[in-house]
């Protein structure tokens, strides 16, 4: 079982196409470790036993009767609560949700069924994907497996937790700043965020619609890439999909090469207020990548200095108008104000976003309804568009000099719970490096770069390229990661303390 | 129209007990004192958006440019009666039973 939980899944594909493996199986192997483990981790928030199963089973009788079946058919996922799923319980991390099952698919989801992958449950998460630890979630933390007394990241946490503890070979993540890319730093494991659009937002619970984007979490690139290609390319639901072929990025993987790339270290995502530890893993890949062949030179990218702040507008702005759809009318919560007889629409309205809500919803609702006001529009939001503008300027100059930009994906390693909950600001510093590819609409991967030498956690290193060059992110994360994994003599993640449920 | 924010600079608490009856959230005594200064804090770390989001720079609300899409308008079966009303919480004649809209003498 130990080794069934710790396949790769492009390698338990190989398996189930071989017949040396059935889904079945497998997907009891994950069952069971879910069982094991997660109540010290809780990555997950619903697990679905009997629909995984069904769908394993169906899977396999499929094979076996010689029909045609999807690369990834067979191999279990984990699915972040923030994707609606039908018959599934979905609460996005938020008690406003509790209880609801939604009538519906996520465009995703329907992909990721109808190519046969068994759905093994849904994963914490910061409320409403506000967060970068799961310490907001309405439902208790997730535990970070290299030491359950640190923060798994977030939003994403659950997902990257589940993945990093071998509960699931895949899960779905979402990244709006950094959501994907910084769980997968501090968990020691891969996170994508796809081009703006090149994956169906269609059943995302909205967060900041100009920013939001589903992506891969795996433990590897080349699975990252598998799943990638399985939910992307057009999808007439969404109006902001793109209507293009999704690039080659298993392709990309297996013929990763970095002789002769232009890799631009971006001077901005470095240095002071970058943990020691990080930098050095950082530098080490910048090292192997110019022994590998690689140009590399510094870029500078001078309004990054900006993007937290235009961050910290456009994205309150935007999801105080979206979270304006929870007023207890037609579905989720429903609480009446106390000693109000005969209460009115609004009353209630306000009452039940005042049980449902937690803190840091609260907060950027408010944020934002105050950068939308009138009289403050110009000041707030239309200069935060503007840093927007500027945002994307710089990174267009950096691409005329590098085909993709390099940083250390987060500031610091997974920090202790508690340190950052009742300081916002400092919480927000876990996106610094991460919110400029979602201001600019470009893909990024974060890739294991390392253990930091002063308290030995995960260390991660973000590859970024132009819109729809999604690509080259994996070709070079493939590159790093191969660098790296010959390097260490073995993956990062089968270095991480055993997690055995006996806590 | 003043572009500056209200009070010299500073979010107050009543300026956040009235944001957040505009964004019908109900804040507690306690919420509010808990709430403003961060909110304070946070509006002081953003507002430097304004040093470099000069007149000449246009705005951009969309990471990549788009043009706005139209569907066939194709029929296609979307949720019944039974599963739209199923996560209600309120249901009447198989319709959303919601509370009064209006107020006593409206």
């Amino acid at each position: 079982m130990d080794d069934t939980i710790r396949a790769s899944a492009a390698d338990l594909a190989a398996a189930m196409q071989a017949g040396e493996m059935s889904s079945v199986e497998i997907t009891q192997a994950q069952l069971d470790r879910i069982a094991e483990v997660d109540g010290d981790l809780h990555a997950f928030l619903h697990v679905d036993a009997d629909g995984a199963l069904a769908t394993a089973k169906r899977v396999d009788d499929a094979r076996a009767a010689g029909e045609a079946v999807a690369a990834l058919a067979g191999v279990p996922i984990a699915i972040k609560d923030v994707v609606v799923t039908r018959g599934l319980p979905t609460t996005c991390g938020s008690h406003i949700l509790e209880g609801w099952i939604p009538p519906y698919d996520a465009t995703i989801v329907t992909r990721l069924r109808q190519a046969g992958l068994p759905i093994l449950g849904k994963t914490n998460m910061d409320e409403l994907a506000m967060g970068s630890s799961t310490e907001h979630s309405a439902y208790g933390p997730s535990r970070n497996p290299w030491d359950l007394g640190r923060i798994p990241g977030g939003s994403g946490g659950g997902s990257a937790a589940a993945v990093a503890s071998h509960q699931a070979p895949l899960a779905i993540g979402t990244d709006t700043g950094g959501s994907i890319r910084q769980p997968a730093a501090v968990t020691g494991t891969v996170g994508a965020k796809p081009t703006y659009g090149g994956v169906s937002r269609y059943g995302l619970i909205a967060l900041a619609s100009s920013l939001d984007q589903a992506g891969p979490v795996a433990r590897t690139v080349l699975d990252a890439a598998m799943l990638h290609e399985l939910l992307g390319g057009h999808d007439p639901l969404d109006s902001t999909s793109l209507d293009a072929p999704v690039p080659a990025l298993v392709d990309a993987v297996r013929d990763a090469d970095v002789a002769g790339l232009r890799v631009g270290v971006v001077r901005e995502l470095g240095g002071e207020g970058y943990q020691r530890g990080v930098r050095a893993r950082f530098d080490e890949v910048v090292g192997l990548l110019t022994d590998a062949g690689a140009e590399v030179t510094e870029v500078s990218c001078p309004h990054f200095d900006y993007a937290l702040a235009a961050y910290y507008l456009i994205l309150p702005s935007e999801a105080s108008s979206n979270l304006a759809k929870f007023d207890a009318m037609r579905y989720g919560l429903r609480v009446p104000p106390d000693g109000v007889a005969d209460p009115s629409a609004e009353q209630v309205m306000a009452a039940t976003r005042a049980a449902g809500f937690g803190d840091e919803v609260k907060r950027r609702i408010i944020l934002g309804t105050y950068a939308l006001s009138s009289g403050y529009y110009d000041a707030y939001y239309g200069s935060a568009q503007k840093v927007r503008t500027l945002i994307q300027r710089d990174f267009a100059a950096a691409f005329d000099q590098a085909d993709v930009l390099l940083s250390p994906t987060a500031p610091t390693t997974a920090f202790r719970f508690g340190e950052k909950l009742d300081d916002p600001v400092a919480m927000y510093l876990n996106d610094i490096a991460t919110i400029p590819a979602n201001l600019a609409g470009v893909p990024g991967i974060s890739v294991p770069s390392g253990l930091a030498d002063e308290d030995g956690l995960p260390t991660g290193v973000q590859v970024l390229a132009p819109a729809r060059a999604d690509d080259r992110v994996y070709r070079v994360g493939a590159v790093i990661e191969a660098l790296l994994v010959e390097r260490w003599g073995g993956t990062l993640l089968a270095r991480a303390p055993s997690v055995t449920g006996t806590r | 129209m003043p572009a500056d924010p209200p009070s010299g600079g500073a979010l107050t608490r009543e300026d956040v007990a009235h944001l957040a009856g505009l964004a019908r959230i109900d804040l507690t005594a306690a919420e509010l004192d808990h709430l403003a200064p961060q909110l304070a804090v946070i509006l002081e770390s953003v507002a430097k958006v304004a040093e470099v989001a000069h007149g000449d720079v246009p705005a951009t609300s969309h990471p990549l440019p788009l043009s706005n899409v139209f569907r066939s308008d194709d029929v296609r079966p979307g949720l019944t009666a039974e599963e739209a009303l199923a996560n209600a919480p309120e249901v009447e004649q198989q319709r959303f039973s919601v509370p009064r809209i209006l107020g006593a003498d409206e």
